[in-house]
């Protein structure tokens, strides 16, 4: 595996505001340049380098279905970081933290499809297998203060944030313990207290909230002086969502504002069965940071190294206040884009092309060959999450539905909403109103 | 019950409704009317039936009533006060408070709100150094900052989204839709996030934003600058919708909006904003949930908000001077509506009439229809009348314009037609 030994080039991003617009712009595009060269220069597994001309030459937006490698330009500001003295990227701690948390995301979403084909949990599921490394990578580099906002493929990212997994669990079991009550679904994945800001159905809808989010730590630091305010936030969503409208808002604003907001893109390059290439006119998502005043980097996601080394760079830029960047994650789904999803059009080829590089057997192979795990300690952290997914599962199917008396009472936050009723009282005080009608 | 006592409950009654004087018997016609609950319709049509009396009229209508002739004379000698009734809505005597228009009343309320809590903030475009296209923030950027007073790029969906997501986080922002109309492209934030979020986390988020704007027909704008969201966003659950009308409610409901943990709707209109008046010195909080009852009376209840309110009290000038005595009503809260006060005078008058300036179909005048229907049926003497605008696109030349509204010649028509019955 390439990534052992390749010198990781990291480019020290402009930091200083004195700086003029343009120069600070070209700055930004030399780092996001001088990113994207040193992860694809030294990264790609020969194997996969020999076919991309025969990729390339397949890129003219027909229903080929397999995807084409961007090479980014290379700059003469590629600095070489140089590798920590005992020649490791990792360390063995941290190696089976990341192990652990992707595990848990694989071993889960195989526990919900198995569960939704026995019915316990219904509606639209949309599994993230594959795209381990981008949640890992990015969310094991937050404190809990900080913020994450996703789409409705927020499973995975619910459980990297440390909601326990039995809340979510029970959540898609639709019982009353979960995360929501119940109330959300799989789709509306909420934590106040791991700040989890959503789980969102329609796409594009979260960037807005995580911008938000990102305009509250701003506010909170120079309106009301709180400098310990530095979350950051970060928003995921697919490569469908770069073509609407919010995501483009949001970047100019993020950008105009400098707010500490990392923006992800998780291209598996098909939106259910649309072709990333015959939706969008310039396909490197990457390119459109740098049109919005901030670095736009892309990054293999299928190397949870990788995207762990531009996560830690892109967070540390947010919370020193230098503004929001854009990460193009290229990464891939092995299932359907929901368990309804036939699947039928992405070929065979391509699937097979991805799977050789699953970003769990990518990460065991690094830590086995470098000698920071043993077989032993792996399968053992594979036996203990498969342990707690049966135990979320068992704590799911014990607990209770909600009652009728849960119906009404978080339609408003205060209840008054509800109004005033014919006697004068407002309706919320009537007993059982709450197992009532909302309507007047 | 005894057909006697009946009847004379039965015809003091109906000498509220002009009855001639030969028919009325010995109680007179001054006495309280006892009320008889059930099928009060069909009990005196029973009742007319059984003691021969007759009913003087043009013609029964579907109920069995006489259509009554209108007696003006009768009516004047039961009147209550004929005396045009102040507002009760400003409590001001005429030495104390401030007088000032409404939109500087709106800027008090939000300026008393920003200082109280350092959390509130304004997201909108031109709020900031503009001072806000209808001059609602103008000087605060200067007093407050620019993130307080936050001008945003043109990206409605985007900078509710970004409110939302800030209310989410711990501040209280107000967007400012620069005309509600805009407000449309925000529609997905505002159904999805904004009335729904709070639920499906399961109450684990807050959502304490209000969103206001100016709304409504104003002169000339066109078609696209004239629209009324309210009976578009009153079916979103999670959503409380507020009018004001007058400078003192206007800043009483500034106040209590951002003040309320709901996400809240505040309707202002384009054509209301320099109207004057005199408010207290002293700080009020409306409530967000209740009507205001703007002039008591007996005949008829006159329903209605925003800027048909006054249209509606110019209409009353011309009602009154006809003998009747309507009570008006200014709902205030579109959503959800206040059905006690709304109730008491359906009971006292047993006619309504709405008048609101949205659009016929699926608008405020037809859920509140519904919901008086619903809970009311046994006070109500006549089918519930309801004056909106037309299910027109509003157009740009003044008279076409006019004739989309609702006029207060057409008011004081309904009404008259109302209390035939």
């Amino acid at each position: 595996m390439a990534m052992a030994t390749a010198a990781v080039a990291s480019v020290r991003l402009a930091t200083t505001n004195a700086l003029p617009r343009a120069t600070q712009r070209s700055r930004d595009n030399e780092a996001c340049s001088a990113l994207n060269s040193a992860f694809f220069k030294n990264s790609i597994p020969s194997s996969s380098r020999s076919s991309r001309k025969n990729l390339k030459t397949l890129n003219d937006g027909s229903r080929k279905g397999i995807c084409v490698r961007v090479k980014a330009s290379t700059s003469d500001m590629v600095k070489e970081k140089a590798l920590p003295a005992d020649g490791q990227l990792i360390s063995r701690h941290e190696g089976l933290d990341l192990y652990e948390d992707m595990i848990l995301g694989r071993a889960f979403e195989d526990m919900c499809a198995q569960m939704y084909y026995r019915g316990k949990m219904f509606g639209f599921v949309h599994l993230y297998n594959g795209q381990e490394a981008v949640s890992t990578g990015f969310i094991k580099g937050l404190k809990k203060a900080d913020y994450v906002c996703s789409t409705y493929r927020d499973h995975v990212h619910a459980l990297s944030k440390g909601v326990p997994a039995r809340q979510v669990m029970s959540e898609l079991f639709g019982k009353a313990t979960g995360c929501c009550r119940g109330q959300g679904g799989s789709m509306h994945m909420f934590s106040k207290e791991h700040n989890v800001l959503g789980g969102f159905a329609f796409i594009g809808e979260g960037i807005p909230v995580a911008t938000g989010a990102a305009f509250t730590t701003k506010y909170r630091r120079e309106v009301l002086k709180d400098d310990s305010a530095d979350e950051v936030t970060i928003a995921f969503f697919g490569d469908g969502t770069c073509n609407n409208g919010q995501f483009f808002e949001c970047l100019n604003m993020a950008a105009l504002w400098k707010l500490p907001i990392v923006f992800v893109v998780e291209n598996n390059l098909w939106a259910i069965g649309m072709s990333h290439y015959r939706a969008t006119s310039v396909p490197e998502i990457w390119k459109k940071g740098p049109a919005f005043g901030m670095p736009g980097i892309h990054v293999d996601g299928m190397d949870v190294l990788k995207v762990r080394e531009v996560a830690k760079e892109a967070i540390a830029r947010a919370r020193r206040g230098d503004g929001p960047t854009l990460v193009e994650c290229e990464t891939y789904r092995f299932r359907g884009h929901s368990l309804a999803d036939p699947d039928e059009l992405r070929k065979p080829a391509e699937k097979a092309h991805y799977a050789a590089r699953d970003p769990i057997a990518a990460l065991k192979n690094y830590l086995l060959e470098n000698r920071l795990a043993t077989e032993k300690e792996l399968s053992a952290i594979e036996e203990t999450i498969n342990e707690l997914i049966e135990d979320a599962v068992e704590f799911a199917e014990a607990s209770p539905l909600p009652p009728h008396s849960q119906l009404l009472e978080n339609v408003f936050a205060d209840p008054k909403g509800f109004g005033i009723g014919p006697d004068g009282r407002y309706r919320c005080e009537g007993p059982g109103f709450t197992a009532g009608t909302a309507q007047v | 019950m005894e057909s006697t006592a009946l009847l004379q409950k039965v015809t003091a009654g109906m000498a509220f409704r002009g009855t001639p004087a030969s028919l009325l018997s010995s109680s007179s016609a001054s006495s309280h009317v006892a009320r008889i609950k059930l099928g009060s319709r069909s009990v005196i049509r029973a009742v007319s039936r059984l003691s021969g009396l007759t009913v003087k009229a043009t013609h029964l209508n579907a109920y069995g009533f006489g259509t009554m002739p209108h007696n003006s004379t009768a009516l004047k000698t039961v009147n209550k006060a004929v005396a045009v009734k102040t507002e009760t809505g400003s409590t001001a005597t005429a030495q104390q408070g401030h007088e000032l228009l409404l939109f500087e009343a709106l800027r008090e309320g939000l300026e008393e709100e920003m200082e109280r809590d350092p959390t509130v903030c304004v997201i909108g475009e031109d709020v900031g150094h503009y001072g806000g296209s209808y001059k609602v923030t103008k000087g605060m950027a200067e007093k407050f900052g620019d993130l307080r007073l936050l001008d945003t790029p043109i990206a409605e969906n985007s900078f509710t989204g970004m409110a939302i997501g800030a209310a989410m986080t711990g501040l209280r922002p107000i967007v400012e839709g620069m005309n509600m109309g805009f407000l449309l492209l925000a529609f997905n934030q505002i159904a999805n996030n904004c009335g729904m979020l709070h639920y499906t986390s399961g109450g684990q988020f807050t959502i304490p934003i209000v969103i206001r704007g100016p709304g409504g027909v104003g002169k000339q704008l066109g078609a696209e600058h004239s629209q009324r969201l309210e009976s578009y966003f009153q079916s979103v659950p999670g959503l409380q919708m507020v009018a004001c009308s007058t400078p003192y409610n206007a800043k009483g409901l500034m106040k209590a909006a951002i003040r309320s943990e709901n996400p809240v709707i505040l309707f202002e209109h384009v054509l209301l904003y320099n109207l004057k008046e005199r408010i207290p010195d002293e700080e009020y909080v409306l409530c967000l949930e209740e009507a205001e009852l703007v002039r008591p009376g007996q005949d008829i209840t006159i329903l209605t908000y925003s800027r048909m309110r006054h249209h509606v009290l110019q209409a009353v000038k011309t009602l009154v001077s006809k003998g009747y005595d309507p009570e008006v009503i200014d709902i205030r809260s579109l959503k959800p509506f206040d059905l006690f006060a709304i109730g008491n005078s359906v009971k006292k008058t047993h006619k309504v009439l709405i008048v609101e300036e949205c659009m016929r179909t699926g608008g405020i005048g037809a859920s509140l229809r519904a919901a008086i229907m619903e809970n009311f049926f046994d006070e109500l003497d006549a089918p519930i009348g309801c004056l909106s605008s037309q299910d027109v696109p509003t157009p740009y030349a003044g008279p076409l314009e006019d004739l989309t509204v609702v006029q207060p010649p057409q008011i004081v028509f309904a009404v008259e037609q109302l209390c035939k019955h």
